[in-house]
């Protein structure tokens, strides 16, 4: 029987030098008892002297288990060190026995790399600082922390890439460390006593802690949970619990019991003057009054998933009027017509044909977007007849005010809402039609049709034919 | 008017600010204060400095900035007809507070919301100026969550964006016509423009691909948005809030949606439900959305088979679904999918993912299950292991009745 005493209690290098010793002289696991630096001479055991270490390296390990034993080396479970030596033997033979969680020795010392994991954050979160400030005003910060694991050395980088610009301190029973503003040391445990016991920002923590409280949710197994008693005495707003809670269930119910109070004069006099302001309902006389309509529009129920309608954009008096289907995800996020993918498709078009799109006036049969989720994305659908025909109330207010000598319908739910009809798109392209109120309808395909062609061939043939359409509606204007 | 005293305000505007659910403060960039010599860093994970004794996490120190509001929203304790007692903090003084509470390692950042005074862009811009002193005069790099006044500029929202981590923009209730009828100010459309340009914003700051020897531009609210949906205060089915939220995620690349179980608030109105807070709904809504959103499941599978398009209160709805489809059943813990087996209840991301690892070395039996995933009393009926097969009990008529977890006492202290 071999025994190995650590001087550290957490030191991983100290740890793997002995390790890596007896690895060398193939000690089996059973043969050797590691002893903690507290733990208590054994009369029986011969001690082994600590020089009997090796920095030669011995065979390799995966990276887990190098990470895990780093943390679990911080564990209070004075078996850690066997345990660790038992995983490093079996390693030796079962390269893979790291990734097999539900070996009965993974699993102990996941166990306590959770373990570990949750004391160091549990004391990255419980610390309270006290400010001390000295004559000259230099302020400084002290904490006493009881961690139920070896954790401080771990968690001291946390504090210092948070605190760099202040001086502080972090006291446990086992050890202690400082930060000056520039380098950390480690140095002994110590006592609550050697922290001050108050502070003056806790006034104001207290009641900032009771006032987010909300009674009419009392959870006290969650917050147990989250917050075990163990911390309470080092926290100063634990105190307040008690009391918070024995007082909950009576503030719930005053707030339900109450009757509910006439409302204060400053809120009175509010009401009167936006009383004054509401216009009255007015018929709507021009385009802007239709765009500012458009936003309470409850034609359909497209607007409750919508971002906004999508209004057409353009010259007021323009030649020509552009109408498409419906805004998709951009032309939503945007609130403007034709600035997603197939707007872009249209303009590189209406470029090549010779035609300004500042010129012309650009909207859509259907102004709100029609869409199912799907994750992260929405999917485009098709607006049906009931939302093309209740949205035909704000294309006719733009026909009527714009007053374009020709529509350029793109794509059949455009045709459709202009000519009420369900005239298939291939019976009117490339033709003029006349609408009913005289105007004249030129009708070609929506450029998202070339977007979803997946032969590339056939789509720049599309593409060159669309072109030509619209050279064909250049010429209409002259 | 007498003046109050900064602690009379905190007490005031924090309780002000409670029914805010949201308190996270992960999923930002890492910022260390090694770099400026300053306070404060955000590494990935957020952390919870404390817990109420409503079980919720104190993360943030959350404030508004003043409970003065000219809206009448019918569900907000800040409304403008309510009695509650006013106040209103100076930009000074939130940066103060935060400073002197972060430096006592109390919370992980500010939370800073408001009431709307004069105009929306008047608000935002104090609370922008909050968020501004703490970056550039303090080199401030804890975490920051500011609330977005909708309607305020877009050249607003995008400065707000440049020193926040996460921007948000309550929807408030699942429905327009809830909203216009409980909160006859706030337009719908206006809150998802403000949603849509802090994404577009996102969209344009992210960078693309990988910049040589250039900085990279700074990611706007590089914590994402999210945003926090009443529920209980009107009519609407999980169906609909559900639906609702999944438009959300989809639309607006949010992080999160909170629900917030309606609760009676001091001086309430007496047009709402005056009725304890439906907690456990809550919590469904909760389990139903991380089921879409980590467990491939779609609203219509989760709602359908429902009440009404309510979810059912007793049973998780992962479990709910399995009972429905107890064909899909009993799934090989040693062969299934990935996918199918996050289907299995009681199982739960993590715990797929080292089945998925571990079953490599060898066979599963049903110990070793228990060792991965803890209680298995909800897995057993649905899957098989090397040394174990559920036989009738998939099918057993009175499993849900086993299932079922026993009304739980109050909560005793």
């Amino acid at each position: 029987m071999r025994s190995v005493r650590l001087t550290a209690r957490n030191d991983f290098e100290q740890w793997r030098a002995a390790a890596r010793r007896l690895l060398l002289d193939a000690v089996p696991p059973d043969e050797v008892v590691w002893l903690d630096p507290s733990a208590p001479h054994d009369l029986f055991v011969t001690e082994s002297a600590l020089a009997e270490v090796t920095e030669r390296k011995v065979g390799v390990v995966p990276q887990r288990f190098i990470d895990w034993a780093e943390a679990g080396i911080c564990h209070s479970d004075p078996e850690r060190f066997a345990l660790l030596y038992r995983l490093l033997w079996r390693l030796q033979k079962d390269r893979g026995l790291m990734e097999a969680r539900s070996d009965p020795d993974v699993g102990r010392l996941d166990r306590r790399v959770a373990a570990v994991r949750r004391d160091a954050h549990k004391l990255k979160a419980f610390v309270r600082f006290k400010s001390i400030a000295d004559d000259s005003g230099l302020e400084r910060f002290v904490a006493w922390f009881e961690p139920e694991h070896y954790v401080l050395e771990r968690v001291a980088p946390f504090f210092v890439r948070r605190f760099t610009g202040m001086m502080w301190a972090i006291v446990t029973p086992y050890r202690s460390v400082f930060w000056d503003g520039d380098s950390l040391e480690f140095g002994p445990g110590g006592h609550k006593a050697d922290v001050p016991a108050e502070d003056a920002m806790e006034a104001a923590w207290k009641s900032y802690f009771a006032s987010i409280f909300n009674p009419a949710r009392l959870k006290v197994a969650m917050m147990k949970s989250e917050m075990p008693v163990k911390y309470w005495r080092n926290l100063p707003e634990a105190e307040l619990i008690p009391s918070l809670i024995r007082g909950a269930r009576a503030a719930e119910a005053e707030m339900i019991e109450r009757q509910a109070s006439i409302p204060p004069s400053r809120h009175v006099r509010q009401a009167e003057r936006q009383a004054d302001d509401v216009a009255p309902e007015v018929e709507i006389g021009s385009l802007s009054a239709a765009r500012d309509a458009i936003e309470g529009c409850r034609r359909c129920p497209l607007y409750e998933m919508a971002t906004q309608a999508v209004f057409g954009e353009g010259p007021a008096h323009a030649e020509v009027m552009f109408v498409g289907e419906q805004p998709g995800d951009q032309e939503d996020l945007a609130g403007k017509p034709f600035v997603g993918p197939a707007g872009k498709v249209f303009d590189a078009a209406m470029a090549e044909a010779g035609i300004d799109r500042e010129r012309a006036y650009v909207t859509n049969a259907v102004k709100h977007f029609k869409f199912v989720p799907r994750g992260k994305k929405r999917l485009h659908q098709r607006p049906n007849m009931g939302e093309v025909k209740a949205c035909r109330f704000w294309l006719d207010l733009e026909r009527e005010f714009v007053k374009p000598s020709l529509i350029v319908a793109l794509g059949a739910t455009a045709v459709a809402s202009l000519t009420g009809s369900g005239t298939a798109l291939s019976a009117v392209r490339g033709k003029l039609t006349e609408l009913a109120d005289g105007t004249r309808m030129f009708a070609t395909v929506h450029p998202s049709y070339l977007l979803r062609m997946p032969d590339r061939a056939e789509a720049e043939r599309e593409r060159a034919r669309f072109v030509e359409d619209l050279r064909q509606v250049g010429r209409l204007l002259g | 008017m007498t003046r109050l005293t900064l602690q009379r305000k905190l007490s005031i505007l924090s309780d002000a600010a409670k029914y805010d659910a949201s308190c996270a403060s992960s999923g930002s960039v890492k910022r260390s204060s090694l770099a400026t010599g300053g306070i404060g860093s955000t590494e990935g994970s957020g952390i919870c400095h404390s817990y109420a004794p409503d079980g919720r996490c104190i993360s943030l120190l959350k404030l508004l900035l003043t409970n003065f509001c000219v809206y009448d929203c019918i569900y907000c304790v800040n409304r403008s007809s309510s009695n509650v007692p006013r106040a209103r903090f100076s930009v000074e003084e939130v940066v103060g507070l935060t400073l002197d509470f972060y430096k006592r390692n109390y919370i992980e950042g500010l939370f800073l919301s408001s009431g709307i005074i004069r105009s929306p862009d008047y608000t935002m811009e104090e609370m922008v100026r909050v968020a501004r002193t703490l970056r550039e005069t303090h080199r401030f790099g804890g975490y920051i969550h500011l609330k977005v006044i909708p309607n305020a500029s877009p050249e607003l929202l995008a400065e707000a964006g440049l020193h926040a981590d996460r921007l948000s923009t309550n929807i408030e209730l699942p429905t327009d016509v809830s909203l216009e009828a409980l909160a006859p100010e706030k337009k719908p459309s206006a809150i998802r423009t403000a949603m849509a340009h802090i994404e577009a914003k996102r969209e344009e700051s992210r960078p693309e691909g990988k910049i040589e020897g250039k900085r990279k531009p700074t990611r706007l609210a590089p914590a994402g948005q999210s945003t926090q949906m009443i529920v209980g205060a009107d009519r609407a089915t999980d169906a609909t809030i559900l639906g609702r939220s999944a438009a959300l995620y989809s639309g607006y690349g949010l992080k999160r949606v909170y629900y917030s179980a309606f609760s009676p608030i001091p001086d309430a109105s007496s047009k709402l439900p005056l009725a304890p807070p439906p907690l456990l709904r809550e919590h469904r809504l909760y389990q139903a959305d991380w089921l879409i959103r980590f467990y491939g499941f779609n609203v219509e599978e989760i709602v359908s088979g429902g009440a009404d398009g309510l979810l059912d209160l007793k049973l998780d709805p992962k479990l709910a679904w399995a009972l429905r489809h107890r064909g899909a059943f009993p799934v090989d813990v040693n062969r299934a999918a990935r996918e199918t087996l996050l289907r299995v209840p009681g199982l739960g991301v993590r715990v797929v993912d080292r089945i998925v690892t571990s079953r490599r070395h060898h066979r599963l039996t049903l110990a070793d299950l228990a060792r991965m995933a803890g209680s298995i009393d909800k897995v057993r009926p649905f899957v098989e292991a090397a040394d174990w097969t559920p036989g009738g009990l998939t099918d057993d008529a009175g499993l849900r009745r086993k299932l079922t977890p026993a009304p739980r006492q109050l909560e005793l202290f």
